[in-house]
């Protein structure tokens, strides 16, 4: 659509510059302010410099937080992507099943984190959980407060359950855009099930995808209460991801400075992502007009 | 015609083993999202001695206790009224101010319009942890530490961002000959605006709201660190089953349960509209 050019238009802005103003910049700001500073406590600061950032970059704690975090998204994008396109061409297309399908996906999608978090510490538990009793009666040792791999799969398993629909739910809408007109041509081409879908749904789906992909990516990469709360970040630190160290250092021992520095760096890296997020969705728009 | 046909009933024979496979796969893929929840409402429905003591898959002892327990109690109850409270004020605050601004990003082009836009959707992708220390701060010192408005404004921090994305996609969709044939007929803009623009993206408003309203109730860390005892949410309440006598399973499950019903209740009418507010009106 043309646009016309008006500045007046920033009169419409200005509401919504303001309250995020308030709630962004300003807390920003103490951010910054702390992680150059630093006290003795009685509320006396002194200028620190870039100390705290040298401080942090050479923490190995942060750096182990930042590779299991890493390491916690790679995984998680490698089963939903795949999974929620699987179950998305699987989705009934139409009718009264279409939305039995789609009301009960997004199910999960709606549940406060940490009830999320809760529903797996019980279903996990071998003493009252169905999942945990389950494995336990199998045989397979299972114990995702003890054990380091137990906990990893518990809470990739849990962001599977969680997020998946998301995926589907995109890919989904993204099939449903294909008009009928491409699956006949391929039909009277004869194209195989795989080629329609290499050469006709993966294409179209590619716009609703790349959203999916970095959604989930700064999500996973910024989740807090749901590992939170199945795990506490242990057994040790072996779940400890980049929110829950942040946290731990700022509310929980109160060392203002580092903390603000791990914040700006956090940041960073989520603002460049956010960039490229950008970027790409812009160009999705104007590739569709 | 006659291969027509023979082609028709041959692909029909052909898909009908695959709308089995389709089933199937269907059916195990919501049989893996419901049954946590299953679990949960059939914990909720127990006593605690029968959770601890027996493996059973149904209540053998069905009881309500659980949710009497919360519906009777205020300091439970509370939590819900204290949630939904927030949780409006957030949705009220994000449309009201995302609805301008959405308009104004959707028809005009004006100075430093891109880099506003950007930053906006950085502020929707901040980090939570991030934020949690300077807003506890920002809060108490100008006294609303503990208050609904705190929650609700600092949630606005994500879901004003979000709305402006998705109202900004749907109203796109409406040609920009209406705005200027009611300007024509002499409509001033806020008469344009609330009683022939508003009805267009109806469904638009819709769907930013039921997405502000998901993710306010969704959050947890924020409200929780934000609050103490009067605007307590309900997700924070939780922590509380765990006494001296161990954790309460059978409330702590009701409670869980009881969080679940809001969403479940909306989702129906908006169900063909998810998609394209978790793709911020880009679908």
């Amino acid at each position: 659509m043309e646009k016309t050019v008006n500045q007046k238009a920033w009169f419409l802005v200005l509401p919504v510059l303001l309250l995020v103003a308030f709630s962004a910049v300003i807390p920003l700001m103490t951010v910054v302010n702390y992680s150059v500073q630093d006290t003795f406590g009685n509320n006396q600061f002194f200028w620190a410099g870039l100390e705290w950032f040298e401080e942090m970059l050479r923490s190995e704690r942060m750096w182990d937080a930042l590779g299991r975090q890493l390491m916690f998204s790679g995984i998680i994008l490698a089963i939903e992507i795949p999974l929620g396109i699987f179950v998305a061409l699987n989705m009934p297309k139409s009718g009264f099943w279409s939305s039995f399908c789609l009301v009960l996906m997004s199910l999960p999608l709606l549940i406060p984190w940490n009830v999320v978090g809760t529903i797996w510490q019980i279903f996990g538990r071998v003493d009252i959980g169905l999942l945990g009793y389950t494995l336990d009666a199998l045989g397979i040792n299972y114990n995702y407060t003890q054990d380091i791999l137990a906990a990893w799969v518990t809470i990739i398993v849990m962001d599977v359950w969680h997020w998946t629909s998301l995926v589907a739910l995109l890919a989904f809408a993204g099939l449903k855009s294909i008009p009928d007109a491409y699956y006949q041509a391929a039909k009277i081409d004869q194209a195989s099930r795989w080629k329609v879908f290499r050469f006709i749904e993966l294409p179209k789906m590619m716009g609703v995808l790349m959203i999916a992909i970095l959604l989930r990516f700064m999500d996973s990469f910024m989740i807090y209460t749901e590992p939170f709360v199945v795990t506490g970040g242990g057994p040790g630190n072996a779940t400890t991801l980049l929110s829950i160290d942040l946290v731990k250092m700022a509310l929980g021992q109160f060392d203002l400075g580092p903390a603000a520095a791990f914040s700006i760096m956090y940041f960073l890296v989520i603002l460049l992502i956010s960039w490229v997020f950008y970027t790409v969705m812009t160009n999705l728009d104007k590739r569709e007009g | 015609m006659a291969d027509m046909t023979v082609n028709q009933t041959a692909s029909r024979g052909l898909s009908l083993p695959k709308i089995n496979s389709r089933a199937v796969v269907m059916t195990l893929y919501l049989l893996f999202l419901l049954l946590p929840i299953y679990w949960l409402l059939n914990m909720s429905l127990k006593t605690n001695t029968e959770i601890l003591n027996e493996f059973t898959l149904w209540p053998r002892d069905l009881t309500f206790a659980n949710y009497a327990t919360i519906l009777t109690d205020p300091a439970w109850y509370m939590g819900y009224v204290n949630s939904l409270i927030y949780v409006s004020l957030n949705t009220v605050i994000s449309l009201a101010v995302a609805l301008p601004a959405a308009y104004a990003f959707s028809r005009y082009h004006f100075m430093g319009d891109k880099h506003l836009f950007f930053w906006l959707l950085t502020n929707r992708m901040a980090p939570p942890a991030v934020f949690a220390l300077p807003f506890f701060q920002l809060y108490s010192s100008v006294g609303l530490f503990d208050t609904h408005i705190a929650v609700a404004l600092a949630h606005c921090l994500f879901n004003v961002p979000l709305a402006v994305w998705i109202l900004e996609g749907f109203m796109r969709g409406v040609p920009k000959e209406i705005d200027e044939t009611a300007y024509i007929d002499g409509y001033s803009f806020g008469a344009f605006f609330v009683k022939i623009f508003t009805p267009l993206i109806a469904s638009g408003i819709g769907v930013a709201a039921f997405f502000c309203f998901m993710f306010s109730w969704v959050e947890l860390l924020l409200s929780r660190t934000l609050t103490t005892v009067d605007a307590k949410p309900i997700a924070a309440i939780m922590t509380r089953t765990q006494g001296a006598s161990g954790i309460d399973w059978g409330v702590l499950a009701a409670a869980g349960i009881l969080t679940i019903v809001p969403g479940a209740l909306v989702i129906y009418f908006v169900r063909n509209y998810i998609a394209k507010g978790f793709a911020l009106g880009r679908v």
